[in-house]
């Protein structure tokens, strides 16, 4: 891939996602193997940097590399310097002079990755930023639907809940427009974001309408601290309103994909019937998101394709 | 001591004049605007090719001292003054301390007469620390030499603070200066909220954020008689309401900002936190309207809002960095560039950077005429340079100007007769 970092899915062409998702496809053949390590990016280094609390994609990450047979290490926010005061881009220095060659970085603020980016010559893949992007994320769940319907183009995908702050729907909406989907978001007035019919986006407020013969919904976990300042009156009337059922899903297509980037609140966004039912793939979400990060990993950090398709 | 400004387009709004013609300039009076002057003695400037105009005047500058030398100071500050143009600047009291009294007013002064290059005049504090809790002692600042009073930066959000301010401003015929920001819409936004703060993921500041507080000054303005100031008026809605509180007789003013009549915020998507200003850049629309309202008279000035800040408060997280720019110095060649696309005419160009602003503080400065103290801004319309904030005399680098070529630039600036600037190089 001819980019030195991987920053969001909105400046990514179509082909460098189809590149990504079917370079993930051998990526998950190692993952299933016995023995899964392959020796692609031995003498390599990445560090994980995460100034949010995270398990799932830290850890994904974490392995993903290690698979490739990359060294890995994770600095805790908490046991770093970072508490001691250092500047960003003094900890940004320290680690590009220790030789890494990746920095993965999870920040609570927008557009931090993007500064960081200017100022490294690490590459540097954004793990999520603030309320802006959360490109790995997109690129499993685009991994995860096209394996299940076999393609992308022109499908139906209804997101579901707050908008305004989700990363993850926008790089999913990013990534989905890319691939002629037809693109809805659904969640209370509050939790809609201003331009999406500039963005090509259907956008409602009743859950029922937007269901309507969708392809794929993408449950979106609320945080409980948007109540608190006042988007919503309280996670109950937010459940009543929001929280996929059973019974939703007869007004989406048959095949429906449910989809939750984790972790869930069940009993709020979700229901447990549906969490813990046939059309979810909450689990091989997580499955891929190995894969996709190993493709991304092999793919930024210069390996050779036959190697893996060997 | 006589000095000859030969050969140039004289523009003088005031009376109208746009002529070819020789200025001469002695003890630090205009004493002939003539063609063909010539004089035995003295200092001649070849004006040739040069647009003549009174001095400019940036009524809204942040110098930061005393307390804030870091990020910039008298010196520093009045010469990047110069440097782009500005004869005259008056001076935002968010100091520290507050320029809330008559002592740090007179400091102001002393310090601008012994290390400034240009004519620095304060604005005091609206409000003891710019707290919005009990009145600055207005009436002692204004005779230790306040021109305005202002709690730009942090707004009087209480509306019986304001009105009292508006009331108490009244016997000393000086406007008050409204920041107009309504803190709890704008909490935690760092730029305008529109199609491209959801794109870029960033907390957006709503136009009626400052809208609100536009309503609630005119209204309070209309309740008082007094005279209120709009700073940096950034939207459509803004400026719909002052022209119909303009025509209703009530006493406003108001001032744009070069930034804001050029960027849009679509440039925010770099992260690059020079483009991080409060108000945030608007939407082309806004833009637009704004362009409109410099034309027929709604906006009366043009001024920079010069907000240098220091490099580490600028190399951070994006909603970390502070907000503001360095404005002095790209000014003139920012909106100089209006008038090579047509969208702003020379003559009002000059209005709105010189007799504008004098006339919105009630300064005898800003006309070009026999008996005027002289202070000149020469302007060269046909110099190309490129923005290039390593050579700013202002310490704050902050610009999302930097890199940009523009054409049009300071030529010379004059302050008393005294040639204080000369192509962007202090004398």
């Amino acid at each position: 891939m001819q980019r030195k970092d991987l920053l969001g899915l909105y400046d990514l062409s179509r082909e460098e996602i189809e590149l990504i998702l079917n370079t993930a496809q051998p990526m998950k053949d190692i993952i299933q193997r016995d023995i899964k390590k392959v020796p692609t990016l031995r003498g390599k280094a990445l560090v994980t940097v995460f100034y949010e609390n995270s398990t799932r994609t830290r850890t994904s990450f974490e392995i993903a590399g290690k698979y490739l047979s990359a060294d890995t290490v994770n600095l805790g926010v908490s046991t770093s310097s970072v508490q001691k005061g250092e500047s960003l881009r003094d900890t940004i220095k320290t680690l590009e002079v220790m030789g890494f060659d990746v920095m993965i970085i999870r920040h609570s603020m927008s557009g931090t990755p993007h500064y960081i980016a200017r100022n490294t010559k690490m590459s540097v893949i954004n793990a999520g930023d603030g309320t802006n992007e959360h490109p790995t994320q997109a690129l499993l769940d685009l991994f995860t639907i096209r394996e299940h319907k076999g393609h992308l183009d022109g499908l139906k995908v209804a997101i579901v809940g707050d908008i305004l702050h989700s990363r993850v729907a926008r790089s999913n909406i990013y990534g989905l427009k890319k691939f002629g989907c037809e693109v809805r978001v659904v969640g209370p007035a509050t939790l809609l974001p201003p331009g999406l019919d500039r963005l090509g986006v259907k956008w409602y407020y009743s859950l029922e309408e937007a269901l309507q013969g969708v392809d794929v919904i993408n449950v979106l976990r609320i945080q409980r601290e948007r109540q608190q300042v006042g988007f919503f009156p309280s996670l109950d009337e937010y459940a009543n309103l929001y929280m996929l059922r059973p019974e939703h899903l007869h007004l989406a297509k048959k095949d429906v994909l449910v989809l939750h980037p984790g972790p869930m609140n069940r009993g709020v966004e979700i229901s447990s019937q549906i969490a813990d039912g046939v059309q979810a793939v909450i689990n091989e979400q997580v499955t891929n998101g190995v894969a996709v990060r190993m493709a991304i990993l092999y793919l930024m950090m210069g390996g050779i394709r036959d190697e893996i398709a060997g | 001591m006589k000095l000859l400004v030969k050969g140039g387009r004289v523009i003088d709004p005031a009376s109208g004049m746009d002529q070819l013609a020789d200025v001469l300039i002695q003890d630090g009076k205009v004493m002939g605007i003539d063609r063909n002057i010539s004089i035995d003695e003295g200092e001649m400037l070849d004006a040739s090719g040069k647009l003549v105009c009174p001095g400019f005047i940036d009524i809204h500058v942040h110098l930061r001292e005393p307390g804030f030398e870091y990020k910039e100071d008298i010196a520093t500050g009045t010469r990047a003054a110069a440097a782009g143009g500005f004869a005259t600047i008056c001076c935002m009291p968010n100091t520290d301390p507050v320029i809330d009294n008559a002592a740090v007013t007179s400091f102001v002064r002393e310090r601008s007469r012994k290390a400034g290059v240009v004519n620095v005049l304060p604005i005091g504090a609206v409000t003891r620390r710019q707290e919005g809790n009990e009145l600055a002692e207005i009436a002692e600042m204004v005779a230790a030499g306040c021109v305005a009073i202002s709690d730009d930066g942090r707004p009087v959000m209480r509306a019986d603070i304001m009105r009292y301010a508006l009331e108490y401003s009244k016997m000393f015929q000086i406007p008050v200066m409204s920041h107009c920001e309504d803190l709890h819409l704008s909490k935690g936004g760092q730029m305008h909220e529109g199609f491209f703060s959801t794109i870029y993921g960033l907390k957006g500041i709503p136009a009626e954020a400052e809208e609100v507080m536009v309503a609630r000054d005119l209204l309070l303005a209309k309740l008082t008689g007094a005279h209120l100031h709009l700073c940096h008026v950034s939207t459509a809605g803004s400026i719909q309401m002052i022209k119909r509180a303009k025509s209703e007789g009530v006493h406003v003013t108001c001032e744009v900002t070069p930034h804001h009549l050029t960027l849009t915020d679509e440039i925010v998507g770099s992260y690059d936190t020079d483009t991080k200003v409060n108000p945030p850049l608007r939407s082309q629309e806004h833009l637009e309207t704004l362009w409109k309202a410099l034309k027929d008279g709604t906006i009366d000035c043009i001024a920079t809002d010069h907000a240098p800040h220091h490099f580490e408060s600028k190399d951070c997280e994006y909603e970390l960095a502070a907000s503001g720019i360095s404005g002095l110095e790209t000014a003139v060649p920012v909106v100089m560039s209006l008038v090579h696309k047509g969208i702003l005419d020379l003559k009002t160009m000059v209005e709105k950077m010189s007799l504008g602003p004098a006339r919105v503080l009630g300064l005898d400065r800003g006309r070009l005429e026999v008996g005027a103290i002289a202070d000149l801004t020469i302007i060269d319309p046909e110099a190309v340079r490129t923005v290039d904030p390593a050579k700013f005399y202002s310490q704050g680098k902050n610009t999302p100007f930097k890199g940009l070529e523009y054409k049009g630039w300071p030529y010379a600036t004059i302050v008393a007769g005294k040639i204080v600037a000369r192509d962007g190089i202090i004398a």
